[in-house]
């Protein structure tokens, strides 16, 4: 058993890991554990790591910080709790650990190795918004994580860590089913359906009260946060994207697995930390599968951060890099991932439910195939049809993923299209999809 | 006062009666469903809109002030 020790109720001299650095590879830290490494909840009233009396405010203190959320969109954690407590009255807490990215594994390891870092952070952004019902969020098919999480929560209710009891959901584990408005629809009695904005959750969320809604990585930042200071958590990072970050590294590395980076990370050297390429690589799927393909010698040098992955037609998403060995095709790899996006539409919107399965079958037409000279004709006027049509970003994100595969593969695309499928077609999937065993098809 | 027109599509099931009401600024796709040519209603086909907002049959289409912040919310 490998941890290492920071010490307790002062700023670790450590720059990383930070979220990970009391994980144990066998068991989730303990509550006792979790406080004798990090020191007690600092709840109002209490004293901060320098004397000080703690927080004036604790959404001032992460407004400083910059911290943004770890869930995909990226939008600063201190402006939504603003907007959320500004609204007033009873609002409620939301803690997003329904990870619905196939390929990613982050949140599914805090939620299993430091359970206490998440709900630290709920309970510090219930009193921060002054919410009085909080939720923490997973996939109701985790038995075994459910557990372990109820387990975590009745051991601080013995000692009455959390002024608002936490309560523990399991929705659907299906793709959208994670998305905001779909937590805020289920949690208010319906199906685990995006819906149509705005309003938005802050506005009108859980049963129509303005509603905090944050991914779990996320809140266990809040909860380091507040024990020692938004200058503490700037001095990793970039000054625009500061702090760390979990990734999950996968495809042809050597040691996939999630890995704790400081912001701004360059994409290579990510991939170095995960043991480095595995076989010779063509490209890099970044962000996830609403992220985008980059080939691998033009990302080797890109930062992971928001605003330079955006520069370059990328996404940070929840932080996926995957590495693509020559040997595989790219297209065959992308038409797999699209048509699963298409069996998980909401079948709510027109453009998603019809437009995803007709471009999820010219690309494998395309990729298994050939095009007849017609293929990327098609993709070409399917595209513009499906984007920002949907309630929700999920057609749009399954639309960016294509984009940038016809870009970074456009030579692979044409040689299809003329002549029929590639020698990488043959090789085994590399892009996780999760089996029909494990997939989940109800929304209630 | 300028006017927007926005399509709630999860509650759009595709009659199409807004593009036969208002071809100026709509048209359909493949699958039947509306597609907005421009989202800012000029005042010469205001009771254009007007009308195809009150034909739509799952009430989807929706006129709103551009001045200010979206109704509906």
């Amino acid at each position: 058993m490998t941890s290492i020790t920071l010490s307790a109720y002062r700023a670790p001299e450590l720059r990383l890991p930070r979220l990970l650095a009391g994980v144990s590879y066998y068991h989730p830290t303990a509550l006792a554990e979790h406080e004798e490494l990090y020191g007690p909840l600092p709840l109002p009233g209490s004293h901060d790591n320098t004397g000080r009396r703690w927080p004036e405010s604790l959404i001032d203190l992460v407004e400083r910080s910059g911290l943004t959320g770890r869930g995909g969109a990226g939008f600063p954690t201190g402006k939504k709790m603003r907007s959320v407590a500004a609204r007033g009255g009873k609002t409620v807490v939301v803690a997003n650990g329904a990870e619905g990215e196939p390929a990613s594994c982050k949140d599914r390891l805090l939620l299993t190795r430091a359970p206490h870092l998440i709900l630290d952070g709920i309970t510090l952004a219930a009193y921060a918004v002054g919410a009085d019902e909080a939720h923490l969020v997973v996939h109701g098919q985790e038995a075994d994580l459910m557990a372990s999480l109820e387990n975590a929560i009745a051991d601080r209710e013995v000692l009455g860590v959390d002024p608002v009891p936490i309560q523990l959901t399991g929705i659907p584990a299906r793709y959208v089913s994670s998305e905001q408005s779909s937590i805020v629809q289920y949690l208010s009695g319906g199906p685990a359906k995006p819906t149509f904005s705005p309003p938005r959750p802050h506005e009108r969320g859980v049963k129509g009260r303005p509603t905090l809604v944050n991914n779990v990585e996320t809140l266990a930042h809040l909860a380091l946060i507040a024990r020692y200071g938004d200058g503490w958590f700037r001095s990793v990072g970039t000054p625009s994207d500061p702090g760390s970050a979990l990734v999950t590294v996968g495809g042809a590395v050597a040691r996939p697995g999630v890995y704790e980076i400081e912001m701004g990370t360059p994409i290579g050297q990510v991939v170095m930390m995960a043991g480095g390429p595995s076989e010779r690589l063509q490209a890099l799927l970044v962000g996830g599968y609403f992220g985008a393909w980059l080939p691998a010698e033009f990302a080797w040098p890109v930062p992971m951060a928001h605003a330079d992955l955006r520069a370059v037609g990328g996404a940070m998403g929840a932080g996926m890099v995957i590495a693509l060995p020559v040997t595989a095709c790219a297209l065959a790899e992308t038409a797999r991932v699209v048509s699963y996006l298409a069996e998980e539409t909401a079948v709510q919107c027109g453009p998603c439910m019809f437009g995803l399965p007709a471009l999820a079958d010219t690309l494998i037409e395309l990729a298994y195939q050939g095009g007849w000279g017609q293929a990327i004709k098609a993709i070409a006027t399917l595209v513009p049809l499906i984007e920002k049509r949907g309630a929700c970003r999920h057609p749009d994100g399954a639309t960016q993923l294509v984009r940038s595969a016809l870009t970074a593969f456009a030579a692979d695309a044409r040689w299809h299209d003329r002549h029929g499928p590639c020698h990488g077609v043959g090789r085994a999937p590399l892009l996780p999809i999760p089996s029909d065993e494990e997939r989940e098809w109800d929304w209630t | 006062m300028t006017y927007r027109l926005r399509v709630n599509p999860i509650a759009c099931s595709a009659h199409g009666m807004c593009a036969e009401l208002l071809p100026e600024l709509i048209e359909l796709d493949p699958w039947g469903y509306p597609i907005l040519l421009s989202s800012t209603v000029p005042a010469s086909v205001m009771d254009h809109a007007r009308r195809a907002v009150d034909a739509c049959p799952t009430m989807a289409l929706l006129l709103e002030d551009a001045t200010g912040p979206p109704l509906l919310s």
